[in-house]
């Protein structure tokens, strides 16, 4: 039952993690919940449809499907979150430039919105769909412990939802004016860790064969393996042996991401945008 | 939208690499999964070489080749098979197991020099 509980939680944390960063980055942002909710009903009802058919994904381009697969929506997480974060660099500098036009950045927020539902979905897509083989695997074999260990996977899921809960709401503690430039920051860090995951999944599908050598071990600090280590591997992307395309993937989403919103707004992006949404941010 | 036809596309490109890519390379070797355990329990393999791993899963249900030394996670549907592919790597002990039964499907890849 333990044992279920430890996998079903880590598996929810992964995904609830994601989900409370993205809720706080979207703070005042209206239609959020509806958007976010979206979101997670259309992960959760993909990661049924994906454990149906994994084995047929699987087997697709060679027996490396999955791995596409994995890679495929990992990047488009990383282009959904990188929108977001220029789109709120750009809106701030627009915000503070013409008040007056704040019904129509009311309608491009919700493209920001629609943007950080698919972050959301594959999130949830992608864990969910694990935890649904797991506990069906756990279903089928029948036996005397099963009912224990299902029992451990409710609890597993309430026990990640609710860290995932507290994780949001020490954000929220955050004040207003800063808020905004935290979430900036740990959305750049979560899409180079899932850039990091992805340039993984592209060497496993042997699509990349270079640099998979590692570049240094942390597993006897910090194992990857730890609760600790999953946490921080969700949020800023630790691995604790990285090889070179792991951290070139990592390193060129943060580049990037800087890049971008310096280019949409020269000026201190952070602090542009916390003038522009404070305000909505105290509703 | 551009945006979206644009990954699509990306990924159009990239299974069409995949697929010229994993039809050489050296045949990969056998792991079994039956019982939740793994046989053999250790593979080895020679330093500096990429190589691949050919799971079969002879159990009723799913599990998860996992190794965050290898940094390999595949899940591997009950009854079937999947290839974990790796690369070059120095030599060392590299242990995997399947995260759903992890408290027998233990195993290592042993890196030779």
């Amino acid at each position: 039952m333990l044992g279920a509980l430890l996998i079903v939680f880590r598996e929810v944390i992964e995904a609830g993690l994601i989900v409370g960063i993205v809720l706080a980055a979207t703070r005042g942002v209206p239609g959020r919940a509806l958007w976010v909710s979206a979101g997670v009903g259309a992960g959760v009802l993909g990661a049924c449809v994906l454990a149906v058919f994994a084995g047929g994904l699987s087997s697709l381009f060679h027996g490396s499907g999955q791995e596409l697969f994995n890679a495929a929506i990992l990047v488009l997480a990383v282009g959904m979150l990188t929108w977001h974060n220029v789109w709120m660099a750009g809106h701030g500098r627009e915000m503070s430039r013409e008040l007056k036009a704040v019904g129509a950045e009311v309608v491009k927020g919700s493209r920001s919105l629609m943007a950080m539902a698919v972050v959301v979905g594959v999130a949830v897509l992608r864990e969910g769909s694990e935890i649904v083989l797991f506990l069906y695997g756990i279903a089928a074999q029948g036996g005397a412990t099963t009912l224990g260990m299902l029992a451990g996977g409710a609890l597993g899921v309430g026990a990640g939802a609710a860290l995932s809960a507290l994780m949001y709401l020490g954000l929220l503690a955050i004040p207003a004016h800063r808020l905004f430039a935290a979430t900036t920051g740990l959305i750049t860090l979560l899409a180079a860790g899932l850039a990091a995951q992805a340039a993984a999944f592209l060497q496993q599908a042997g699509v990349i064969d270079v640099l998979t050598a590692p570049l240094w071990d942390s597993s006897r600090i910090l194992s990857e393996g730890s609760t600790l280590g999953r946490l921080l591997k969700t949020i800023i992307g630790y691995t604790d042996r990285p090889d070179g395309l792991q951290l070139i993937a990592w390193l060129a989403v943060v580049a990037m991401m800087i890049t971008l919103m310096r280019l949409v707004n020269p000026k201190r992006p952070a602090a542009a945008l916390a003038a522009a949404v404070a305000p909505h941010a105290a509703e | 939208m551009n945006r979206t036809l644009a990954l699509l596309a990306a990924c159009a490109a990239l299974s069409a690499c995949a697929k010229a890519e994993t039809a050489s390379g050296p045949p990969p070797i056998p792991l079994l999964l039956k019982d939740h355990r793994f046989t053999p329990a250790e593979i080895t393999v020679k330093a500096n070489q990429p190589f691949a791993i050919e799971v079969t899963n002879a159990d009723g249900v799913a599990d998860e080749f996992d190794s965050d030394s290898l940094k390999r996670e595949k899940v591997i549907a009950g009854g079937q098979k999947g290839i974990v592919r790796v690369g070059p790597l120095p030599p060392g002990r590299y242990p995997f197991m399947g995260e759903y039964h992890a408290k027998t499907a233990q195993g290592a890849v042993v890196v030779q020099p």
